[in-house]
């Protein structure tokens, strides 16, 4: 049913996890189609230094966060921008049709995150908040 | 690396017993049971005496039992052969909300094609059916009531007797589905008080691909499968005839070793429980504590999604069962789980297990050893048990 790639993300997660005051976090999915996923970013350079995850789900959904973040990591923004539902597809060796789009949910986390990180540093009206990190990093 | 099966509900091993009865009717006793001569017609015979034993294993006449393709087929014949059958009386078939898909998508046939009423009938937190709300169901159109005699899913035995007593009065075909209960506790049809009853093979040490229908003397069936006049003309096509030898087999030695059986499978299945509930937190037990199948118990484990935990459970050896949606090929969380109350999210941690004689002792401590285990490395990464354990240590 699944890959032999897919069964190696699933059985040996190497980003599962959540990183302490992330610089970005997407949160995708509902409880009702069945998966969710929280995706943790740590940004320097605009690059990504640094992906986690956590992930309510299917076989799928697990191998799909944890190849999405070993792709995101070390690529700048722009380029983790470009992962694509079927980018993830691909290299996870294929997912089997109906898991596609309900549990190909990694991207979609990822670009959010992203978002979150963006919001944060360039708001179009500055909080305190986002400012101090500005300040820190 | 150690095996262990504890999907009984799903498929067993052909018994041995079975599969000797069965062999010489692939090559020697190979006849067409319809010919006339001695090599098609002795077969007549012994499909009689198969049927007998599975008659006899019901509590029912020898010549109130039809063979089946399979469960499925006999609970399509019950559901859409009874309705059809009695289209004058009127349109309206009643089934609870937590029968397998072969007898819902039956009704949902009769529904969107010969423009029956159809009452999916609620249940209550333990899954049974109460008497109260069948009685209100029923009207002057009502033809058929179908409500399993257990489920495969949370492993609740219904009341039928309860039921089935309603229905009697006033002359509405009662169907029972008896796939999950067939070798695990008594079924007797007369002591249900049903018209209509589904049994498979493959629940039973019997192989895939045959199954059986009982019916009451007097009630009317329309063929669902239309061709010659093979079961009396209530089922058409070639008998399956090592298929039946096989159930024949399989049901008379089902019947004598029930007792033992089932305080064996009740044994191990408290132990399963207790264990589970000892190690594991968050554990949510699902369908009746006591009326329950003996070899069956079912949980929900908070916080993490079936499919993965079969997977992960099967990568040591063990084989068992969900409800989850990821793991349907629909994807749509399982309507027992839904009509029991549970919500989507706890009843995607759906995980079931079904015993059978081929497990013991050593085969539940495993499954105690490596299902914490299992659950423990989902939790760890799952966003949805973080925050209930930061909602607990919050408030």
């Amino acid at each position: 049913m699944y890959s032999q790639t897919v069964m190696e993300h699933f059985n040996n997660p190497r980003h599962a996890g959540v990183i302490d005051n992330p610089d970005g976090t997407g949160e995708v999915g509902n409880p009702t189609c069945g998966d969710m996923m929280t995706f943790y970013i740590k940004v320097k350079d605009d690059r990504i230094e640094d992906v986690k995850f956590q992930t309510f789900g299917c076989v799928a959904a697990i191998a799909v966060s944890d190849i999405v973040s070993e792709m995101a990591i070390g690529k700048t923004l722009a380029e983790a921008q470009k992962i694509t539902k079927k980018v993830v597809a691909e290299a996870l060796g294929g997912l089997p049709p109906n898991k596609m789009h309900c549990s190909n949910l990694g991207a979609d986390a990822l670009a959010l995150a992203i978002q979150n990180y963006q919001e944060k540093t360039e708001p179009p009206q500055a909080d305190q908040k986002a400012k101090k990190r500005i300040n820190e990093s | 690396m150690k095996r262990v099966y504890l999907d009984h509900a799903a498929a067993t091993p052909v018994r041995e017993e079975v599969l000797e009865a069965m062999l010489p009717y692939f090559r020697e006793r190979f006849g067409n049971p319809s010919a006339v001569y001695d090599l098609g017609a002795d077969i007549k015979e012994v499909i009689e005496a198969a049927r007998a034993k599975v008659a006899g294993f019901i509590g029912a006449p020898a010549d109130q039992v039809i063979f089946t393709s399979c469960g499925a087929e006999a609970n399509n014949l019950a559901v859409k052969g009874a309705a059809l059958a009695h289209l004058k009386k009127g349109r309206h078939v009643i089934v609870s909300a937590i029968e397998h898909h072969s007898v819902l998508n039956s009704a949902r046939y009769l529904e969107k094609f010969h423009d029956f009423e159809v009452t999916f009938l609620p249940v209550n937190k333990f899954g049974q059916v109460e008497p109260e709300r069948l009685a209100r169901a029923l009207t002057p159109a009502t033809v058929l009531v179908s409500i399993q005699h257990a489920s495969n899913e949370i492993g609740t035995i219904q009341r039928l007797k309860e039921l089935t007593g309603l229905c009697r009065e006033q002359g509405v075909v009662f169907h029972t589905d008896a796939v999950a209960t067939a070798g695990q506790i008594p079924v007797d049809v007369k002591d249900l008080g049903v018209d209509l009853l589904s049994l498979s093979g493959p629940a039973l040490g019997a192989p895939k691909g045959i199954g059986a229908l009982y019916f009451r003397r007097g009630v009317r069936l329309v063929p669902q499968i239309h061709s010659g006049i093979q079961e009396n003309g209530r089922r058409g096509g070639t008998e399956n005839v090592p298929g039946i030898v096989g159930l024949g087999t399989a049901a008379e030695l089902a019947g004598a070793e029930l007792a033992a059986n089932a305080r064996r499978l009740k044994d191990l299945r408290n132990r399963l429980v207790a264990g589970v509930n000892d190690r594991i937190a968050g554990a949510i037990f699902t369908g009746h504590p006591e009326e329950r199948l003996p070899g069956h118990a079912s949980f929900c484990f908070e916080g993490i999604e079936g499919e993965a935990l079969i997977f992960l459970v099967n990568a040591r050896g063990i084989c068992a069962n969900t409800g989850s949606a990821c793991a349907s090929k629909a994807l749509k969380v399982s309507p027992t789980l839904c009509a029991i109350g549970l919500s989507p999210e706890v009843a995607q941690g759906s995980m079931v297990f079904t015993l059978g004689g081929d497990n013991d002792q050593e085969d539940i401590d495993y499954v105690l050893a490596e299902l914490p285990l299992a659950v423990e490395k989902l939790r760890a990464f799952s966003p949805v048990w973080r925050k209930k354990l930061a909602a607990a240590s919050g408030g």
